[in-house]
């Protein structure tokens, strides 16, 4: 636990210092909504449509943290000094996840506020809580898988292609899952009611992968 | 290693095995009533795909093995049960969208999750040899595509269930839990066809695992002959080079 709070703190402070994978990713994401804006031709977007640009988005965006959030350990030597700790290696996955975690959403609160103002259709989208609900939930499937292809793909020679390569594929089911229980909480004639299904698909998925990735993480560190 | 061991009755039954499939595909399989001849490459398609996903869950087994007992054999193993099952996933994308085609009218149907969940478990492992490739110590390149092999064959039940909820009823579901729609003279051939092509799966895979492992062996007794400086270096390569 000690472990886990020191490296998300380090990490923490790191971004607050050196501003590297938030403003980024935040960047990224205004950026894309207004190539969509040009792209798709339209002023305003609703039901599965804007559903599908916001998760696109964030998804893309996601990516950029991913490839930055194991560069400095891989750089500055910080995995051997880890694997001198005497701590658990599962630590290090449990705080990079974490901390994933935290730049999404850190993220996340500019860029969906950016999206409903520039993108999305007066009046759609007034259901706050099941929108963060959803969030939440395929966040932690991006954080999880993020943390784990960003160690596995630190390593390889081609870093920047082989992280989304790799990660965008194992995403596809947050994708489906995300937009298919967003679209309708942005129905152009106000909030449906949130398909409880595509949470259970994401909650499922999420603890899925969090085991899968508790399993395999030590392997990546090995050396 | 004696990766050949078997390979003789491997051969000898899938030869036999896949001339009866098709056979009884050809002259005894019925036509279907909808769609006529062009069905039967149903008989095709349905077996490549589902040997090219045990394949792929099967590599994640050697992956696993791999990480548990450290040995390159296990690693060999799970890369050609991988590189097989996509060659194979290549042919069932093909041969699947020739049979959208027939009989729905379009090369490629997105509202249907079979096709598509089958389109993204192949992009994934599309990732597994630039992967392999791009690594460049023999030792870590094993350990993270073992790593890899195990993800992505739990992944692909999960894909198939998340698409799958989607709901399409296009897709026919041949094996479904009331036996689907297929009357006798087409379940014999359809099982028919799918041990030939497990067989097919195996005995590829002996041949590949038994080539790989005498190039390696070759190499090291060249190596003990000539010495170190009497062999070309290695190229880089995303198959394993050791044993």
């Amino acid at each position: 636990m000690a472990a886990v709070s020191a490296v998300v703190r380090k990490d923490l402070r790191l971004e607050a210092r050196a501003f590297e994978s938030v403003p980024a990713m935040l960047m990224f994401s205004v950026t894309t909504f207004v190539l969509f804006h040009f792209g798709l031709d339209r002023g305003a977007l609703a039901g599965d449509l804007a559903a599908g640009v916001l998760w696109v988005t964030l998804l893309l965006a996601a990516v950029l943290g991913m490839n930055r959030l194991f560069a400095t350990e891989h750089e500055q030597g910080g995995f051997d000094g880890f694997l001198l700790a005497p701590v658990d290696r599962t630590a290090l996955f449990v705080a990079k996840a974490t901390v994933l975690f935290a730049f999404l959403v850190a993220a996340e609160l500019i860029a969906v506020p950016a999206f409903a103002l520039l993108l999305l259709e007066p009046g759609a989208g007034q259901a706050l809580p099941e929108l963060v609900a959803v969030l939440a939930l395929a966040d932690a499937g991006i954080a999880v898988v993020g943390t784990l292809v960003g160690a596995l793909g630190v390593q390889t020679r081609a870093r920047e292609l082989m992280i989304p390569l790799l990660a965008l594929p194992l995403l596809i089911p947050v994708i489906i899952g995300a937009a298919e229980a967003t679209a309708p909480l942005f129905a152009a004639a106000g909030a449906e009611p949130l398909p409880g299904r595509w949470l259970a698909v994401l909650a499922l998925y999420d603890a899925v992968f969090a085991l899968l990735a508790y399993a395999v993480f030590d392997f990546l560190l090995e050396d | 290693m004696t990766f050949g061991r078997g390979l003789r009755p491997f051969s000898i039954a899938s030869a036999v095995l896949v001339t009866a499939a098709f056979a009884l595909v050809f002259f005894y399989a019925p036509n279907d009533a909808d769609q006529g001849f062009i069905y039967k490459i149903f008989y095709l398609h349905v077996p490549l795909a589902i040997v090219a996903l045990c394949g792929f869950v099967a590599g994640g087994v050697y992956g696993i093995k791999y990480l548990r007992s450290g040995e390159r054999a296990d690693d060999l193993r799970s890369y050609v049960a991988i590189h097989i099952s996509l060659i194979l996933a290549v042919g069932v994308l093909i041969t699947g969208s020739i049979w959208a085609r027939a009989s729905w009218g379009h090369w490629w149907v997105w509202d249907e999750p079979t096709l598509v969940s089958f389109l993204i478990v192949f992009l994934l492992y599309a990732c597994y040899q630039p992967l392999r490739f791009s690594i460049e110590d023999p030792e870590r390149q094993a350990r993270y595509a073992a790593v890899f092999s195990i993800v992505a064959g739990a992944f692909v039940p999960l894909n198939f269930m998340a698409v799958r909820m989607a709901d399409s009823l296009t897709h026919p579901r041949v094996l479904s839990t009331t036996g689907g729609s297929m009357t006798g003279e087409m379940r014999l051939t359809f099982y028919t066809a799918l041990a030939g092509m497990a067989c097919l799966f195996i005995t590829l895979w002996k041949y590949e695992l038994a080539s790989k492992s005498a190039s390696i062996q070759l190499r090291s007794l060249k190596r003990r002959l000539a010495g170190d400086d009497g062999l070309a270096p290695l190229a880089r390569s995303s198959a394993p080079q050791q044993l």
